[in-house]
């Protein structure tokens, strides 16, 4: 009987597999098990595809037949988990910088206690004390503090670097994990996964109640909050990229008014980015620690955390924007938001960029016809 | 309620939704709740019109036909009418108790139009089950093992069992016993199969071990069906004594040929389609030498059927898959000779009765016979697998226990495996154990319930 488990992270997750393609219950529970039932045997990389379909949201652990004590111990999320985060190694760009994977909470901590008091510094030293620590108003005020010049020079170059590491990546990802037959056109692919993405279907364990974290119980709450932090994400971007347009377009400097687009934008996303990382992480205290390993948590905590300080301190300036505080407020959000670019291809948002590759494949190889069936 | 399966948790919904108080003792622990339940799949059930989880429509009269051919005749035809008018209510009711079904399958064992499936398969059901039951305040008992019950003249009075060591009784006005088959009790399978037994595969649960059967037939219970009779299909010789479950199946048996340990072939293997087919297969390797038998195939149809847990054996040559399998390879080279010899060339075509068959051997394969010819060649080692048997206790339309003389009991009922021989005498239409578990549980409630209130 098969019921030792290999060593490495890809052997158990094939050893899985292989158990579940010969059952099938979970065919309607996630994208996963469609995916799985395309194939007889899964190579190393058709496991990195399948493992980056997974969420852990653990509706398949909860029903499983096969699920420890049972000696075949199946436990596809735990399985799936190990090996994805050994696939955010594997993929980085460049290479040498996977290592950062291996103690991600610590890296990304340190990565923003770093980015936050070279920041300090800098503006201590650049920055005169008389301009930093006095009341500004008006277009231009943020750029008394720190420069245009500098803030777009160090914002630029580091979300640029990481944009290229991230789509080396996802480059590499998209390659390896394999030549597949396309079922359908891929613009009808791209439209899918962006549906999937955008309401998260596969968080909702099948029927749409969800998946309770903690137990076999049914709840929309992780894919709520996880909405919440995915839209809050993409709206303070959309205000990033909004504000950016003002100023080089329309020639309007920032700070901009209450009810301006950049800023309306950014306070909706920023209640999204504190409810949504908030909601996760305290649902991460209470998960089952079995079926969601906990050796993973420390790189999800840290960038829950960086996401919610961001839009903390982001509110805080917006609060504080004509006072005195200002200056040192800036600065302590530009810090943040360093922090996030500079880790941007070595944290969990990675997640974001692998997932959806995965959707991608997922809506170009799912055949119209579904497959043949178990019985007992 | 004795035994906390589909069968047990639909008796219990339905009596402490009227009002009983309900106690679940259930043997397994928490983690391994729920018996054969946790290995099922869907229920097969009647109805006049396409729903989210049926295709088409499936007439009471149809499957009532399906039931009379495969168990020719050996079944209680007012009990299993009455089984077939209500599973057309267990898909709603499920539902409403928090099952959730999977969208209508179209696979090609073509069970959307009779069976629906359980979303996330038989144990994401009993989970539903369970929470439902246990918000309405039903209390379950987990570790508990029935080990008497005390009964005269056909009315209980209470029960005695396990926990953890310490034995207790507990009193109540009625029983539901809900408990399954005698599977997985090695003695019990010995005095009816003798040593063959011993290499018997149980598919599901390990605690089926008969206990409350065995007691009420010693109180008087009158029991239907004969104790060889039981759902067993051909499983991997590879699989664990219990509990394999549904990936130790092999549906490789119409690719290919089924020989014995001489290497001698036994059955046809294509005598009709894989689904109507694959419940025979068990008790026919029952009666092997060794109750072993080994699929061969080539490599043209490895890739037909559904994968399964193990790897098959390979080799380039059928002498030397003969020798790696045990077999005499010279009987097995005859074997394979003599039937490519025999196959006759017609359209190929899985997926319909086609019309390659051979011409002149004894037993025939009457479908899908293709010459065993095409290096690599595989094997797979095949033994019975049950999933449960058939003996058990007589009821009546309310789900009463009869005892002597046919006298219903006021206050013993049964649900389950261990009345489904009243309805499958032999044979097994898919989907049918969890109909009964859900019909009959749901009656046994009701009825248990108000056998309590005087």
């Amino acid at each position: 009987m098969e019921s030792l488990q290999p060593e490495s992270a890809v052997g158990e997750a094939q050893r899985v597999m292989n158990i579940c393609n010969a059952c099938r219950y979970c065919e309607g529970v996630c994208a996963v098990f469609p995916a799985m039932s395309l194939h007889r045997a899964f190579s190393d990389h058709q496991m990195h595809y399948l493992a980056n379909l997974c969420h852990n949201c653990t509706a398949c652990y909860h029903s499983c037949q096969y699920a420890p004590p049972h000696p075949f111990a199946v436990n596809v999320p735990a399985a799936l988990t190990e090996l994805r985060t050994e696939t955010y190694e594997a993929y980085a760009w460049p290479g040498f910088l996977g290592r950062l994977f291996r103690r991600n909470g610590l890296f990304v901590s340190l990565a923003t206690a770093l980015a936050l008091s070279m920041v300090l510094a800098l503006a201590s030293v650049l920055v005169d004390p008389g301009v930093m620590f006095a009341e500004h108003s008006g277009p231009g005020s943020f750029y008394a503090v720190i420069s245009h010049g500098v803030m777009v020079a160090v914002a630029g170059s580091t979300f640029g670097f990481s944009l290229l590491a991230l789509s080396m990546g996802v480059r590499r990802f998209w390659r390896e994990t394999g030549a597949f037959a396309l079922a359908r056109p891929m613009f009808s692919a791209f439209r899918g996964a962006l549906k999937d993405m955008a309401t998260l279907q596969y968080l909702g364990g099948g029927h749409k109640e969800g998946c309770s974290p903690r137990d076999e119980g049914r709840s929309n709450q992780r894919r709520y909050f996880h909405q919440a932090a995915m839209w809050g994400f993409l709206l303070c971007f959309a205000s990033t990229c909004v504000a950016a347009f003002y100023d080089y377009a329309l020639g309007r400097v920032a700070p901009y008014p209450f009810f301006s687009l950049p800023v309306l934008l950014g306070s909706i996303g920023g209640i999204g980015l504190l409810a949504g990382p908030a909601g996760l992480f305290w649902l991460k205290l209470r998960s089952d620690k079995i079926a969601m390993p906990l050796r993973h948590y420390g790189m999800d905590y840290a960038f829950l955390a960086l996401l919610f300080v961001i839009s903390l301190t982001g509110f805080l300036l917006l609060m504080l924007r004509e006072t005195a505080a200002m200056g040192l407020t800036l600065a302590v959000h530009l810090g943040f938001v360093l922090a996030l670019f500079l880790t941007l291809p070595y944290s969990k948002f990675v997640h974001a960029v692998y997932r959806f590759a995965a959707l991608l494949r997922f809506n170009a190889e799912k055949p119209e016809k579904s497959r043949p069936a178990t019985v007992a | 309620m004795i035994g906390g399966g589909n069968a047990g948790l639909c008796a219990a919904i339905e009596a402490r939704e009227r009002g009983a108080a309900v106690v679940i003792l259930e043997h397994a622990d928490r983690s391994m709740r729920g018996g054969n339940t946790r290995h099922t799949r869907n229920l097969r059930a009647m109805h006049a019109d396409p729903a989210h989880t049926l295709e088409g429509s499936y007439t009471g009269e149809e499957y009532w036909q399906d039931l009379l051919s495969v168990t020719e005749g050996h079944t209680d035809e007012a009990l299993a009418r009455l089984m077939i008018r209500h599973s057309g209510e267990l898909p709603g009711w499920l539902y409403e108790k928090g099952v959730r079904f999977q969208p209508a399958l179209t696979g090609t064992l073509n069970l959307a139009r009779t069976n629906a499936f359980f979303l996330g398969g038989g144990k994401a059901l009993l989970n539903a089950q369970y929470r439902t039951a246990e918000a309405l305040g039903v209390r379950v008992c987990y570790d508990s093992e029935v080990k008497r019950l005390n009964i005269s003249r056909g009315r209980f009075s209470s029960a005695v069992f396990l926990n953890q060591g310490n034995k207790y009784e507990i009193t109540a006005r009625s029983v539901v016993v809900a408990c399954g088959g005698f599977q997985a009790n090695e003695s019990w399978m010995r005095e009816v199969w003798g040593e063959a037994a011993d290499n018997f595969i149980v598919r599901g649960t390990s605690y089926n071990r008969g206990a409350v059967l065995k007691d009420l037939i010693g109180k008087g219970a009158e029991t239907t069906g004969d104790p060889t009779q039981c759902h067993a299909i051909a499983v991997d010789a590879r699989a664990p004594k219990y509990d394999g479950g549904i990936v130790t199946r092999l549906d490789c048996v119409v690719f290919g040929i089924v020989v014995n340990r001489f290497g001698q072939r036994f059955y046809d293997e294509g005598e009709d389609s894989w689904p109507k087919r694959y419940a025979i297969w068990g008790r026919l390797i029952a009666r092997q030498p060794d109750q072993i038998a080994y699929a061969i195939m080539d490599s043209k149809v490895l890739d037909r059927f559904m994968p399964s847990l193990f790897p098959p054996m390979t080799a380039d040559t059928i002498e030397q898959l003969a020798s790696d399998l045990g077999i005499e390879s010279g009987a097995l080279t005859r074997t394979v000779d003599q039937f490519n010899a025999s196959v006759s060339t017609g359209s190929y075509n899985p997926e319909i009765l086609d019309d390659c068959s051979t011409q002149d051997l004894e037993p025939p394969k009457s479908h899908w016979a293709l010459p065993v010819d095409t290096p690599p060649f595989y094997a797979y080692p095949l033994r019975p697998g049950i999933t449960f048997t058939y003996l058990g206790v007589k009821v009546d339309e309310q789900a009463r226990v009869l005892f002597q003389g046919g006298k219903s009991s006021p206050n013993v009922f049964a649900a389950g495996e261990i009345m489904a021989g009243n309805i499958l005498g032999k044979g097994y239409c898919a989907g049918t154990g969890m109909t009964i578990g859900a019909v009959f549980g749901r009656l046994a409630g009701q009825h248990a319930a108000s056998a309590g209130e005087r």
